[in-house]
């Protein structure tokens, strides 16, 4: 069973939070995340959802009680933007040392300063290194999918999972989502089982100080250094990719919707030219694709839906038989390029992957990114490498650079 | 209340081997505070001295659960623990937070006041040695007046200590109290105390510590008595807004004996630079703080 509502991508969150059943919710209102905050409370207190709501002082605390919750044993939830999740970046280091399976929305906003309220992915981005799996979502089905399929994943692999989407395009633009029945979520997401429960049954120390080499416990058992914790965590990371494939297949057998797991194409068959962004860049980048066919050049689109773990065999064999990558992103790595412009290079290292990458910065702080200026902007890049010059510094879209 | 200690939770919750430094005010607090508190219980901190007390991965001393945050989230951390244990039905177990003054007075003060104003059904314990201890003893705002730190190691504290318990009487807390390992008893029961009262509860310790004040690790008790008989530190209670001495303090109030701060000073190496001035203001702070006590207490 499962019926269609026109609703904002918020709305598809909390909606998919609640259908998960999430014990615990922690969370600091932050623009353009606060309504989902607000939902989750209409929720709680008019007893829809059976969880503890905890209205923190700050992102910090969110994300901790979230830690100490998971620990005991509940699903937890929380959600942020911006300025917000950097508030959290100690505590999004502690919440993946500690293998929690906690599932965060991600409700991407420009990062001050100065203040911008509105969307890019700098946020999301720069918390790259901290052992979270990213997933980005195009539009508001796939926000409500990808929060079932996160705490699935997450509470496979013990890790936690990032549901990244654009703040305003997505957060508060309406659009028609197939709501899954609750039974259906229920058979497809088994109840959490904790990797260790913080119990007075059991005493432990959860999370002390260790030493960089392995010592014996008091048993007589040979017992991890920090570095070998540190190995399990990239290992789970690696592994984790064939999770998130095969639930995603299994998503589309249960629910008839198929994500595409690590990533998505759109008419890339014959495609010379290929498309990259994440986002709702990428679902831009299908209407640019579909007018530049109109004009003749053989364009495709392949929209990057997890940044980590990074997809480096799925991009390898997507963009295999590419003559021209362009990229949209809406972040920077000061002093170098978009990132994801960095990571596909990188991917390509020692494929058969040689053409050129032309990397556009777009829609920093919120301006709008229009089908229409990635269509010249794609056509510019298409002219210049058919001219012989493949070579192409950083451009930033739409922006007075001079 | 236990008429003297054989009559106590006779169980041990740090078992030997516990990693603190020689002499810790700190060690002897923890272990009459665990066993007014027993088994049910868990415990959650902050980097901080007691997170080196736990002992090193995989073995620890303690026998009760513990879950390191941290340094600014101990009382979220708390509140995180209440609220899964909540969500799971599991509403007897008792939540401590146990956080230096580090994590309490400075860093953690937010995710504190936090808690306490939600009314976070957990016991809050700031264990106050006066100093960045764990790190190599640098200024807090918990540092007395006076005393050198290795940031302040030549001009001394310049500034008084943070009046906490004013700050955390202001989130009208049901149950508030100070204590000093010194006093044993009087800790042990304000601990048994508050195990039984529901809503935010919040516990001061004094805790002497010999590398960090600089004096002989077997003077620990007998310094903490001193601050007690000088009035620098006031055992009391707040029990919904009513202040009630106890314990030693009770007993100088009611004499008015209390001794001058300098039997308390000169005991130890880090007020060895302390100015005549900054004695005389010292003393004045604690005299201006001890009437207020005898007033409120009056009332």
């Amino acid at each position: 069973m499962s019926d269609v509502q026109i609703i904002t991508g918020n709305q598809a969150a909390a909606m998919a939070a609640r259908l998960c059943n999430v014990q615990v919710v922690a969370a600091y209102p932050i623009t353009p995340q606060s309504q989902l905050a607000e939902i989750l409370s209409q929720y709680v207190e008019s007893g829809s959802l059976r969880a503890e709501y905890v209205r923190v002082e700050s992102e910090h605390s969110a994300m901790t009680v979230c830690i100490s919750a998971s620990t005991v044993g509940a699903r937890v939830f929380t959600a942020t933007s911006a300025n917000g999740l950097l508030y959290m970046h100690e505590q999004l280091h502690w919440a993946a040392g500690s293998r929690l399976p906690i599932v965060m929305c991600v409700v991407n906003r420009g990062v001050g300063a100065p203040w911008s309220i509105f969307n890019d992915q700098q946020d999301s981005l720069s918390q790259r290194d901290t052992g979270w799996i990213q997933i980005h979502c195009r539009d508001n089905q796939e926000i409500m999918d990808s929060v079932i399929q996160a705490y699935r994943i997450a509470e496979q692999v013990y890790a936690p999972v990032m549901v990244c989407y654009d703040g305003f395009v997505l957060s508060h633009t309406m659009m028609p989502v197939h709501i899954p029945g609750a039974n259906l979520v229920r058979s497809f997401l088994p109840p959490y089982k904790p990797h260790t429960i913080l119990s007075p049954e059991n005493p432990k120390n959860i999370n002390p100080v260790l030493l960089p080499n392995p010592r014996m416990s008091a048993e007589g058992i040979l017992c991890d250094g920090y570095m070998e914790m540190r190995y399990k965590l990239q290992k789970a990371m690696e592994d984790s990719r064939e999770v998130i494939i095969k639930t995603s297949r299994e998503f589309a057998d249960a629910f008839g919707r198929d994500n595409g797991g690590m990533l998505w194409e759109y008419r890339t068959d014959d495609a010379e030219v290929i498309l990259s962004a994440m986002g709702s860049v990428a679902a831009e980048a299908m209407a640019a694709v579909d007018q530049l066919r109109a004009e003749g050049i053989g364009a495709g689109v392949v929209g990057i839906r997890v940044f980590r773990p990074f997809p480096k065999e799925d991009v390898a064999r997507a963009f295999r038989k590419a003559k021209a990558i362009i990229l949209f992103e809406k972040s920077i790595s000061y002093g170098y390029e978009g990132g994801l412009s960095s990571e596909l290079k990188a991917a390509f290292y020692r494929t058969d992957i040689h053409a050129p990458v032309h990397d556009y910065i777009v829609g920093l702080g919120g301006r709008d990114v229009k089908a229409r200026e990635l269509v010249e902007a794609a056509k510019s890049s298409v002219e210049a490498i058919r001219s012989g010059t493949p070579e192409k510094h950083t451009s930033w879209l739409n922006c007075i650079t001079e | 209340m236990p008429e003297n200690l054989f009559k106590m939770n006779a169980k041990e919750y740090i078992l030997p081997g516990s990693r603190s430094c020689q002499g810790c005010g700190l060690s002897l607090a923890y272990r009459f505070a665990l066993k007014a508190l027993r088994e049910n219980t868990i415990v959650t901190l902050p980097a901080s001295c007691l997170c080196v007390l736990h002992g090193l991965y995989p073995n620890t001393s303690v026998n009760i659960p513990c879950l390191n945050c941290t340094f600014a989230s101990t009382a979220a951390s708390a509140s995180g623990i209440v609220a899964g244990l909540n969500a799971l039905n599991k509403t007897d177990t008792t939540v401590v937070a146990f956080a230096g003054d580090g994590g309490s007075f400075d860093m953690g003060i937010q995710s504190l006041s936090g808690a306490a104003e939600r009314g976070t059904d957990f016991i809050y314990v700031s264990y106050d040695n006066e100093g960045y201890m764990n790190t190599g003893t640098q200024r807090s705002s918990a540092t007395p007046m006076g005393a050198l730190t290795t940031t302040t190691p030549v001009l001394t504290k310049q500034q008084h200590k943070k009046d906490f318990l004013k700050i955390m009487e202001a989130h009208d807390l049901p149950y508030a109290a100070t204590t000093s390992p010194s006093y044993p008893i009087d800790l042990y029961e304000k601990f048994v105390k508050a195990k039984r009262i529901k809503g935010t509860r919040f516990i001061h310790i004094h805790v002497p510590c010999p590398p960090g004040w600089s004096y002989p690790t077997k003077d620990t008790v007998r310094i903490g008595r001193l601050a007690v008989e000088t009035g620098i530190v006031v055992l009391f209670e707040v029990e919904n807004g009513k202040l009630r001495f106890t314990g030693r303090s009770r007993t100088l109030a009611e004499k008015g004996n209390k001794l001058p701060i300098i039997t308390y000073i000169e005991r130890q190496g880090r007020f060895k630079k302390m100015s005549i001035e900054q004695l005389s203001q010292f003393q004045k702070w604690v005299d201006s703080r001890w009437n207020e006590f005898l007033r409120r207490a009056a009332n």
